[in-house]
Formats: C-alpha cells, sequence, structure tokens
C-alpha cells in the first residue's frame, strides 16, 4: 500500500482507482491513512462479508481468532470484469505497481 | 575489562544476528526489492555466521583466561544466533506460505461480486460509485482492489 501511495499519480493517470480493504474499523482504517499519509480510499468489512465472497478468507488468522483477508490484488474494468489478479502464495511478496500499470495499458 | 580479552567476534555476531532478524521486519519490509526475497538478511546472517565462527575458536582456544566459561558461552551464543536464524528462515519462508488457496476467489475474465462498505469517514462506498466517480475529472478506466490483512 505504501508502493501504491508513492505512485498514485501514475494511477491517476491510467485512470485505475486504488481501493484498499481489510477487516479493520473506519476509525482503525482513519488512523492508518492519517499516519501513514494514504489518499486512496480505505474500505472496512468489519465481518469480513465481502472477502468472503470473494473467497479471500484467512479463517481463523486475526489476533482474535477472527476471520481476516488473505493479500490480494484485483484490476478490474469499468464492467466489473477482472482483468488481472494477484493471489500471492507468499504474505511477504506482493504485487508491485508497475505490474498493475503495465497491464492497465489494455484498459478502454 | 581487557578488550583483548573480550571476545568480540562472538558478540558482534550475535549483535549482526539480531540485527539481520529484525531489520528485515522494520526495515527492509518496506521496500519491494529487498522484501520479495530476503537477500539483505542473509548476507547479514552470513555476516554474522563468519563472526560468529571466528568467536567460537577463539571461545575454545587455550589461551582463554577462562577456559570453561569462555568455551559455554560461545557455545550458547552460537546456538542461540543458529535459532534466530532458523526462526527466520521459518517466518519468511514457511510462515508466509501459510495462506488460503482461494480456489473461489475471481478469475480473470469473471465478473467480481458487487460491495458498498464505510469508508474511513463511515460514509458507505460501492463498487458501481468507485467505479463512476470521475479521476482529475475523467470516468475511471478501472478500480484496483487491494485486500489486506488489517491491523484489527
Amino acid at each position: 500500500m505504501r508502493s501504491i501511495e508513492r505512485s498514485l499519480n501514475q494511477f491517476n493517470e491510467a485512470g485505475i482507482r486504488p481501493v484498499a480493504i481489510s477487516v479493520d474499523t473506519s476509525e482503525d482504517s482513519r488512523n492508518l491513512a492519517q499516519s501513514q499519509g494514504y489518499t486512496f480510499p480505505i474500505l472496512s468489512d468489519r465481518n469480513a462479508e465481502v472477502i468472503q465472497r470473494y473467497d479471500l478468507a484467512h479463517k481463523g488468522a486475526g489476533i482474535h481468532g477472527e476471520d481476516i483477508a488473505r493479500p490480494a490484488e484485483f484490476l478490474i474494468d469499468s464492467t466489473k470484469t477482472a482483468v488481472w489478479i494477484n493471489l500471492t502464495e507468499n504474505y511477504w511478496i506482493r504485487a508491485r505497481p508497475e505490474q498493475v500499470l503495465e497491464v492497465s495499458k489494455l484498459l478502454k | 575489562m581487557n578488550i583483548k580479552r573480550l571476545n568480540w567476534p562472538l558478540w558482534l555476531g550475535l549483535v549482526v544476528t539480531l540485527a539481520a532478524f529484525l531489520s528485515y521486519f522494520f526495515v527492509f519490509v518496506l521496500f519491494p526489492f529487498t522484501r520479495d526475497f530476503p537477500w539483505a538478511n542473509l548476507v547479514l546472517f552470513v555476516i554474522a555466521g563468519v563472526l560468529l565462527f571466528m568467536g567460537l575458536r577463539r571461545g575454545f582456544a587455550s589461551d582463554r583466561p577462562h577456559p570453561t566459561r569462555s568455551k559455554i558461552v560461545s557455545s550458547i551464543v552460537s546456538v542461540f544466533s543458529l535459532f534466530v536464524f532458523a526462526m527466520f528462515v521459518f517466518v519468511i519462508f514457511v510462515g508466509g506460505r501459510s495462506l488460503p488457496a482461494s480456489k473461489g476467489a475471481p478469475q480473470v475474465g469473471q465478473r467480481v461480486p458487487d460491495f458498498s462498505l464505510p469508508d474511513t469517514s463511515g460514509r458507505q462506498v460501492s463498487l458501481d460509485e468507485l467505479l463512476t466517480t470521475p479521476i482529475n475529472g475523467n470516468r475511471p478506466k478501472g478500480v484496483l482492489l487491494i485486500f489486506y490483512r488489517g491491523y484489527w
């Protein structure tokens, strides 16, 4: 998310809106955004309902055994169709903005 | 304490070992180049290993003022450092892979599920809105959904 924020101008130019989603409360996300300087939308899926709908729940992985999201990225076009997805197999390896920006050139 | 008697490679090896472990989570994780593969930390662990090997040799040398204590201390520090290295390898290469397969996640070419969720100010935001609210005056070409674990 840090690297997304750093590349936000390029995302804006490419017409791509980054949106982050986690089980954090709106308040926690607001604090995160303020402390890290994130300016893209951060949404709160408190009960992991959307996370489950996307089959991204990491069951019981929260600090109190709650379900949380596994890291995942989806680039979707204006018809809500996924044009690129990244379901990392290792928590420490994430998508880089360059990858997304490269694929986004295909969007109309 | 006499600096000549101090087993400095041993203690420096311990410090570098701890730095090699902690620096990933506090420094190197911030940069994709050093995060995706922790080569910077592995280099530090190699340096620590060389120092600890020197420290062990020194600890087991016959000219130590307290030979028994020296052997025990250098052995404990080395075994502990090895344990820290093993922990690091486990956390990054084994623990990091304990993620669900998510076989039912949207695939390329599939439509993704709709949603409406509160943003940081508590206002409900829908996927439709995200896809239609202009960016710099232009209609967005797409949305990048980033799911993350959060901090609970």
